[in-house]
């Protein structure tokens, strides 16, 4: 059961907040109440709460000055399982149970997991609105008519934008409330429309592509069932983008301005029209522009007593000013206020109000009693969405404001956002725009081709926009401006502001970094134009301003708008990718086989290849060991299903293979294979493989694992571009085939049992040989005599839904032999002490096959991709790194992978302690490096300047801050004979 | 039943001379998703549903259309290739050949279980009615892996992965393309007004059924 507290500042009736429905929430551990529709902005107010946190560096009193997104002070963080902080409280909607905590400027980063689910749509859409105000909602039905579709953007849980804080507002002969709400309804029911509410547009790109962020439903509680995120990420796609964002009102700054109970005009009639608060009951309206009129009514009529300041001199025509005076209002013009006092809670109890000249220096001040200064310094048009495309602007001395220039191509502009600074005007552009955006999509009639910016309601908007005095700044009755805040949440002031420029800064970029005005969570929405306003009095003589005028903020120009327009969470941009769904993992048909065994498993690009099987009580080099032995005396199996597999077919295949391959591929004879390496025309190692040749015109490739999507994209590259003549054409089959290698001198035992039908005899099956077969099981078979480990081995391709059939077929045919899985880390041992190089771990691009004293596989006779650079002097003289092995002097050392290879004498008096004084020159480094169960001690490969001509030196390795003697060895360790690949 | 297809004898310490059905062999399958039959059928429900299509015959075709090749292969297959990105068409037999690239096509026909009509022996004839002519044809039946999606929802669950329209204004029924899938590469192809496959390479099965798996969760209830 909810119990009500006090509200001592909610007026009796009106208010677009659900009276049935009160909530309770805690701020500070104290409890507050409120109604459904309100914020927590809102609820403290109406609970008559002035001051939030102080300010970040300079601990100033704050209070509530905005009622939306820019608001700088009221910022709060949220308990939950994960708290959330820098939240506007301006725009948290309140709700029952919020646990609220109000920040003094800066939030922390909760340590704790998020446990809530972010996640991503994508959505195509003829004509996107941003804003759902007067503009919006009316271009929004407009394009709805026509049956385009419609995706409507509103970052407030309520549509209505301005609409909302002005109960009095009638739009076709309804009141503008029960307008919306028919508009909603009418949007709502048609199919191809999509209105999103709290659902912030966040970045707009090139093509009309935005990106939204969507808070749905609770957004501190529960998610209303499973699956349901917490936050989605809208990406669009948008034909046509209306942008229909409004506008922000601005401050003026004055001494203590950013005490409590300052705030915007603007804000103050949202509290009052929407929210139904009175945040004051004696109120000082100061105004630069007529906007504040209609809110000192509106204050009046809900009994407070109201002043108007207004800066503009009587002489200046103003209905709206002469109205108020008619109505009895108590209105200074020519003044402003000056200063403000503050109580013993530091909110305002007075303000300070005085004459102000043509210079806006002011006279003697009064004492004014008043808990409230509702400030109007003018309009901005929210125009980020469009600077962030690069859409021009210019300052529009009229309105006082920068405004665009003219839409962005495929954009509209309506509303206030283009300056229309009355309902009406809206209204009319929104129409406009939403008709004209669906006809350029193909919907609805065809419209006239007219240039965007002879909008009607162009010429009329600065005489319904008054008269605006460019006041940006009051002297206070002290001198100095050190409490002239200017960036609230940064905590500068106009101090701050004249040591920048009397620095010699003069560009605003520059004065936005010396000072960080604008740098904060919320961008400097507030106090941005104000920024550049202070900068034309401050930089008057120094900055060049247009011929005969004074210098406008247009001379001075706006800093850059770049994304999110409001803050967005990482886990919210990160979606549905964290976790186990972080990247697809790729696994292969005896996965399941391979957890069962206790595989553990390494990441290999995407796949999940099993990197060592340990046995109960076995560490990975125990595990490693007993599987390179089985593999060198007994028999073992590696799935090496991830190969990449590319059939080859073509007249011209030979051909081509030669062209690709630096060794011949002409005469390989069908029914053989032929290991080859690829480079790039550089004459560098790109990948290798084995390559069956299948028949007259067509090979079976297969390429590194890493590689292979690139090797693909290699021959297509070749063959499209430079030899289209060549009869080729290419399929991928890396996952037509499972591949199970068969290794160790006993597994021609297993492939006789496996596969009957094939004489594996060594005369029968050569090396280098392959045959298709059918298996025990009946399943058709392709093996291949090939070694990746100098041991007797085969290679048992089968169509990949045999996969796992086929493998647990031979671990059952080769369990009396005691068969043993092994898996990559076995398989590195095997192939290094066999120096078979890895591409990419052993070559780095910069290796050549000469260096890698592959000089047999460099064809003398034939072209081939990378040839011409092998008589480039960079490769035939001087000094190459040459793949040799590395052996510790202490046997039972492993070298860290990367190790950098010195001269033993090159030390001189550096210890390994941080950096030596002078560089020290590499001979090389260690490329690969394990423990040999074969040789019984670590050994490696390693790159080494002249290493072929080193060998048999000692040389120091380098690493972690150690030094170890190892010495230069030839590359391959192990049966250096080859005498064991025929079993 | 199935004439023997796949035929093997000669002593041996392990198996005896044996015969099998063509049943029997292709009893050994074991589809990419096959394990997660349970998790789908659970992870399923009004809104939207999720199975597998297993072992559909898939054969590679690569052939410029209006080539010899290209023609050669029409004719092999008795269907028209089809011409533009998205086409799918439809032939005899249940086959529908998909536009994957100009010169690139995929070739899908019902599980050879069911059809009688060996995938590998397939594509071989149709490899052989290329005679000389530039262009290829390999069976890639177990390439990749074929997940259903259907129901009200589908497309919804869709949207959370790919950037591509599928507005049926834009992406009609009967129309197939290749597009991102969250992290994997697809083939999307609509084969009703609520019914999408989705082909990814074997490998990709199981990320890519509990991808989808996950963005179905917020309809089943």
């Amino acid at each position: 059961m909810t119990s009500t507290g006090p509200q001592p500042h909610r007026l009796e009736t009106g208010g677009v907040i659900d009276r049935s429905r009160p909530v309770d929430f805690l701020v500070e551990g104290a409890a507050v109440s409120g109604y459904a529709g309100d914020t927590i902005a809102s609820a403290l107010l109406a609970g008559g709460r002035r001051r939030v946190g102080d300010s970040i560096y300079l601990s100033r009193p704050r209070g509530i000055v905005a009622a939306g997104v820019e608001e700088p002070n009221a910022l709060v963080r949220i308990r939950g399982e994960c708290d959330e902080s820098m939240l506007p409280a301006t725009t948290v909607e309140a709700a029952d149970g919020l646990d609220v905590s109000l920040l003094s400027g800066i939030g922390v980063l909760d340590q704790r997991q998020d446990p809530a689910e972010y996640d991503t749509m994508n959505v195509h859409t003829d004509v996107a609105v941003i804003g759902a105000g007067p503009a919006g909602l009316a271009a929004a039905r407009e394009a709805a008519a026509t049956g385009a579709r419609v995706t409507v953007f509103e970052q407030d849980f309520e549509l209505g934008g301005s609409m909302l804080a002005d109960p009095t507002q009638h739009i076709e002969g309804v009141p503008a409330r029960e307008w919306v709400e028919v508009v909603r309804a009418e949007l709502e029911a048609a199919p191809e429309v999509t209105v999103l509410a709290r659902t912030t547009v966040f970045g707009s790109y090139d093509g009309n592509y935005l990106i939204a962020l969507e808070k749905r439903g609770d957004q501190f509680g529960a998610p209303a069932r499973p699956g349901v995120s917490r936050q989605r990420v809208w990406h669009v796609n948008a034909a046509r983008v209306v942008l229909a964002t409004g506008a922000m009102e601005r401050t003026v700054v004055f001494a203590d301005s950013d005490r409590p109970g300052v705030m915007l005009a603007s804000a103050v009639h949202t509290y009052l029209g929407r929210y139904a608060v009175l945040p004051g009951q004696a109120v000082v309206v100061f105004t630069t522009n007529d906007s504040a009129y209609p809110v000192a009514h509106a204050l009046v009529a809900a009994g407070a007593a109201v002043t108007v300041v207004d800066a503009r001199e009587r002489s200046v025509s103003s209905p709206a000013r002469d109205a108020a005076v008619a109505a009895g209002l108590s209105v200074r013009p020519g003044s402003a206020v000056v200063g403000v006092d503050g109580d013993a809670g530091e909110a305002v109890e007075a303000a300070w109000v005085a004459p102000i000249d043509a210079a806006g220096t002011p006279g003697d001040a009064e004492r004014v009693s008043a808990d409230l200064v509702a400030v109007s310094g003018g309009w901005s048009p929210t125009l980020h969405l469009h600077s962030q495309r690069q859409g021009s602007v210019h300052w529009d001395d009229q309105l006082a404001g920068f405004v665009p220039t003219g839409p962005v191509g495929g954009q509209f502009l309506a509303g206030s956002v283009a300056g229309a600074y009355w309902t009406e005007g809206c209204l009319e552009q929104g129409r406009r725009a939403g008709r004209r955006a669906a006809a350029e999509t193909g919907h609805g009639p065809a419209y006239e081709a007219e240039t965007a910016h002879e909008q009607p309601g162009q010429s009329e908007r600065a005489a319904r926009a008054g008269t605006t005095r460019q006041l940006w700044i009051v002297p206070g009755r002290a001198e100095g401006y050190a409490r002239h805040l200017v960036d609230l949440q940064r905590d500068q002031t106009a101090a701050d502001l004249l040591r920048a420029t009397g620095a010699g800064m003069r560009s605003v970029e520059h004065i936005k970094r010396y000072t960080s005005i604008g740098t904060g969570a919320d961008q400097g929405k507030l106090s941005g134009v104000t920024t550049i306003g202070i900068l034309t009095a401050a930089l008057a003589d120094q900055v060049p301003a247009a011929e005969g005028s004074p210098l406008t903020p247009g001379d001075i120009g706006t800093t850059t708008f770049r994304a999110p327009f409001t803050p967005v969470a990482f886990g919210a941009l990160a979606g549905r990718c964290r976790g186990d769904l972080f990247d697809a993992a790729r696994t292969t048909p005896a996965h399941s086989w391979h957890v069962e065994h206790g595989a553990v498993f390494e990441d290999v690009g995407q796949w999940k290849r099993p990197r060592y099987y340990p046995q109960e009580g076995e560490d990975m080099d125990a595990a490693v060991t007993r599987e390179c032995r089985a593999a060198r005396e007994g028999v073992a199996f590696l799935d090496a299903t991830t190969l990449g597999k590319i059939e080859v077919r073509g007249a011209d295949a030979p051909e081509f293979l030669n062209r690709i391959y630096t060794n011949g591929y002409l005469k390989l004879a069908v029914g053989k294979g032929r290991y080859g390496v690829m480079c790039t025309p550089d004459g560098m190692v790109f990948d290798d493989g084995v390559s069956l040749r299948l028949a007259p015109d067509r090979y079976f490739m297969t390429a590194t694992t890493g590689n292979a999507a690139k090797v693909l994209d290699w021959l297509e590259e070749w063959s499209q571009t430079e030899w289209p003549d060549l009869d080729v054409t290419f399929t991928s089959v890396t996952e037509q085939w499972a591949t199970t290698a068969v290794v160790g001198p006993r597994s021609r035992e297993v492939i006789a049992r496996l596969a009957p039908d094939l004489d594996v005899s060594k005369e029968g099956f050569g090396f280098m040989e392959f045959r298709d077969t059918v298996l025990a099981s009946g399943i058709p078979a392709r093996i291949c005599r090939i070694t990746f480990s100098g041991e007797l081995a085969y290679e048992v391709n089968v169509a990949t839904w045999y996969g796992l059939k086929v493998w647990e077929d031979i671990a059952e045919a080769g369990a009396d032999l005691d068969i043993t899985p092994y898996g990559t880390e076995a398989m590195h041992v095997l192939r290094a002490e066999k120096a078979y190089p890895i591409v990419g771990q052993d070559t780095d691009g910069t290796v050549t096959p000469q260096d890698l004293g592959m000089d047999w596989i460099v064809s003398t006779t034939k072209e081939f991709i990378g040839k011409r650079s092998y008589s480039r002097r960079a490769l035939t003289e001087g000094v190459r790194k040459h793949l040799v092995s590395v052996l510790p002097v202490d046997t039972s050392l492993r070298l860290p992978e990367g190790a950098q290879l010195v001269e033993p004498d090159a030390l001189g008096d550096y210890t390994g302690q941080s950096l030596p004084v002078r560089p020290i020159p590499m001979l090389g480094h260690v490329t690969s490096s394990y423990h040999s169960q074969a040789l019984g001690r670590g050994f490696g490969l390693a790159l080494v300047s002249d290493g072929r001509n080193r060998i048999g030196e000692t040389v120091l390795a380098s690493f972690g801050g150690r030094f170890a003697e190892v010495l230069i060895d030839e590359p391959v360790l192990y049966d250096k004979e080859g005498a064991r690949r025929d079993g | 039943m199935n004439p023997c297809s796949t035929t093997r004898k000669g002593p041996d310490a392990m198996a005896e001379t044996a015969t099998f059905t063509r049943a029997q062999v292709l009893a050994h399958r074991r589809s990419p998703a096959q394990h997660l039959a349970a998790e789908m059928d659970r992870g399923s429900g009004a809104a939207v549903a999720l199975r597998e299509v297993p072992f559909l015959t898939q054969t590679a075709l690569r052939a410029i259309p209006d080539g010899p090749a290209g023609r050669a292969l029409e004719s092999a297959l008795g269907v028209v290739l089809p011409r533009r990105c998205g086409e799918v068409a439809k032939g005899p037999d249940g086959l529908e050949v998909l536009w994957l690239a100009p010169d690139e096509f995929l070739a899908v026909a019902p599980d050879e279980a069911d059809s009688g009509i060996l995938a590998t022996e397939y594509a071989d004839r149709l490899a052989e009615s290329l005679g000389t002519h530039r262009g290829q044809v390999v069976d890639v039946s177990a390439n990749r892996a074929t997940l259903e999606l259907s129901g009200p929802r589908a497309r919804s669950v869709l949207d959370k992965s790919v950037r591509i329209d599928l507005h049926p204004r834009v992406f009609p029924v009967g129309q197939a393309l290749v597009t991102p899938l969250g992290a994997t590469p697809a083939i999307l192809w609509r084969t009703g007004e609520t019914t999408w496959q989705v082909l990814v390479r074997s490998s990709f099965a199981t990320h890519v059924t509990r991808w989808l798996l996950d963005g179905m969760r917020e309809y089943l209830c």
